[in-house]
């Protein structure tokens, strides 16, 4: 097993850069049940890091504690240069718009379109009516919002209601729509999950794009093996609440990822 | 006869004894009610005999009389505008009722409470009642009526709106929490189009019993075709009674074939 990376620097590759996450001594218990116990790493920035762990290890639990979506029991997160458990609720707002989440479940609002969707993320931005639909929109918000989703290949499905799109076009609006938040950081919580394998390569492509040509970082929580492999620089293994493995991807190898996975055949 | 090995269980669970005391309690209420209230066969039989005589009810109502159509047509339409106006400020204000009484929006338990109870307390107490209480502090006429109709919509609506927004998926509302949206924008963003259906069913039901509920207000002096009702059967005008009869049937037949057709149409 690998030792935990001190909180200080972050490993990319073979070089060591300032992290645009540490997380240090972090616990979360609910009731009496610890779900986790103390963990330390740290994350680089334009680094894609893959979170595995087998059903109950507290992955999603640790990346809502990331954005304080639950509150940490105990523990210090430094994340882009603010110390997110000393935030105060106004400061938590202004903090999370710079950070994107992907959901297992695309998480859309229904019965409205695309666009009106890809608007509601400059709510990291921008309050008021000009943020609620695509019609109050300003002619700039409206223009961006078109930008991307022509980023992930929906412009043309721009006034279609997403409740009548497929599965992977509306995992792709929620990225569109992560993406108008201009986010530094993104987290996303098995963002293939509810996905047919074809269209889940293509939505992890996406995400890895952004890492790639944004110099975004993202840290996801993967299920699947070889996406895992494919789609990350890094790998952190969670077991009963702890850090159990922390290695670049070019050394890992499948059988030892295997015990980190409910079901590595399917990936 | 063939026989089975395994005998079907009894046709009724055996009930225990606080069972059976409330049934008999239930039995005895109903029972009780009955006796205390209902009318006697003797009784209801001459009283219908007692219509149909030379000068009886019926008798006299037949046929309508139609010939003050232009004043009453003007007191119909004044019922449907105290309907629309009461339904309409009814509905508005049911909306911050309805968010303040919800579990996930209300901003806290002891508002939670007081909303609920404004809300139970305003759809409790019947309109004619809300009528007489207005009469008192605005007088005489359709502003009684119309604050009447909203008082009863807020407690009507309130109910409703509220279930309905309980009932929202909480996922696009978390996604939009995360982003940093405010709460005014998960609002109006995520809650409102998800329960957009919900809200025009109970809005068109509103109105219907809106239209229904203010021609029986000018009974009590609220203003529209209720005063006119009441003169024609307090002066034995029955014929003239009829044809108000006929005309709100009309209204309130065409006001629920019309917001049958939206309802249709938007959901």
């Amino acid at each position: 097993m690998n030792q935990p990376l001190t909180p200080s620097h972050a490993i990319t590759g073979a070089t060591s850069v300032a992290p645009v996450l540490v997380v240090a001594r972090l616990e979360k218990s609910f009731d009496d049940r610890a779900i986790l116990r103390g963990l330390d790493f740290a994350i680089s920035a334009n680094q894609s890091t893959a979170l595995i762990g087998a059903n109950g290890s507290g992955k999603s639990t640790l990346l809502k504690c990331l954005v304080r979506l639950v509150e940490p029991t105990a523990g210090r997160i430094e994340m882009l240069g603010r110390d997110v458990r000393a935030l105060s609720s106004r400061d938590l707002r202004r903090f999370r718009a710079q950070v994107g989440i992907v959901w297992q479940r695309h998480n859309l609002v229904p019965r409205i379109s695309a666009l009106s969707n890809v608007v509601h993320g400059v709510q990291a931005r921008i309050s008021g009516p000009q943020s609620w639909f695509q019609a109050l929109a300003p002619a700039a918000v409206r223009a961006e919002a078109m930008s991307c989703l022509d980023r992930v290949g929906l412009a043309d499905r721009a006034m279609t209601r997403v409740d009548s799109l497929s599965g992977g076009q509306q995992q792709r609006i929620a990225i569109a729509r992560m993406l108008m938040q201009r986010p530094a950081f993104i987290l996303a919580d098995e963002p293939d999950a509810s996905l047919d394998p074809q269209t889940g390569e293509e939505v992890m492509e996406l995400l890895l794009g952004l890492v790639r040509q944004d110099g975004l970082s993202l840290l996801m929580i993967s299920h699947r093996l070889e996406h895992t492999l494919r789609f990350s620089d890094r790998i952190l293994g969670l077991s009963q609440g702890r850090i159990a493995l922390d290695m670049p991807t070019a050394q890992a190898n499948a059988p030892e990822l295997r015990r980190f996975f409910d079901h590595p055949e399917g990936g | 006869m063939t026989t089975f090995p395994v005998p079907p269980p009894p046709r009724f669970r055996q009930m225990g004894l606080v069972n059976y005391a409330a049934l008999l309690l239930v039995l005895g209420l109903v029972a009780s009610s009955l006796i205390a209230t209902a009318p006697a066969l003797d009784k209801l039989s001459r009283g219908v005999g007692r219509l149909f005589a030379p000068s009886g009810l019926l008798t006299n109502m037949f046929p309508p009389d139609f010939t003050r159509i232009v004043p009453i047509g003007w007191k119909l339409l004044e019922t449907l505008q105290m309907a629309v106006a009461g339904c309409f400020l009814g509905l508005i204000l049911a909306i911050p009722f309805a968010i303040l009484a919800t579990d996930r929006l209300s901003p806290h338990p002891i508002v939670r409470h007081v909303a609920r109870a404004v809300i139970a307390l305003f759809r409790t107490v019947p309109d004619l009642v809300w009528a007489i209480i207005f009469i008192i502090i605005v007088g005489l006429g359709p502003a009684a009526g119309v604050m009447a109709i909203m008082i009863d919509k807020i407690g009507f609506a309130g109910r409703f709106f509220a279930e309905a927004m309980e009932e929202t998926d909480p996922g696009p509302q978390d996604a939009l929490r995360a982003i940093g949206a405010s709460k005014l924008g998960l609002i109006v963003s995520a809650v409102f189009p998800a329960c957009l259906p919900s809200f025009t069913a109970t809005s068109l039901f509103a109105l219907e019993k809106s239209v229904r509920g203010s021609a029986a207000l000018g009974l009590v002096g609220a203003g529209g075709i209720g005063v006119d009702l009441k003169v024609a059967f307090d002066l034995f005008n029955y014929d003239e009674a009829l044809a108000i009869i006929l005309l709100m049937l009309v209204l309130v037949v065409a006001v629920e074939q019309g917001s049958g057709w939206i309802r249709r149409k938007l959901i």
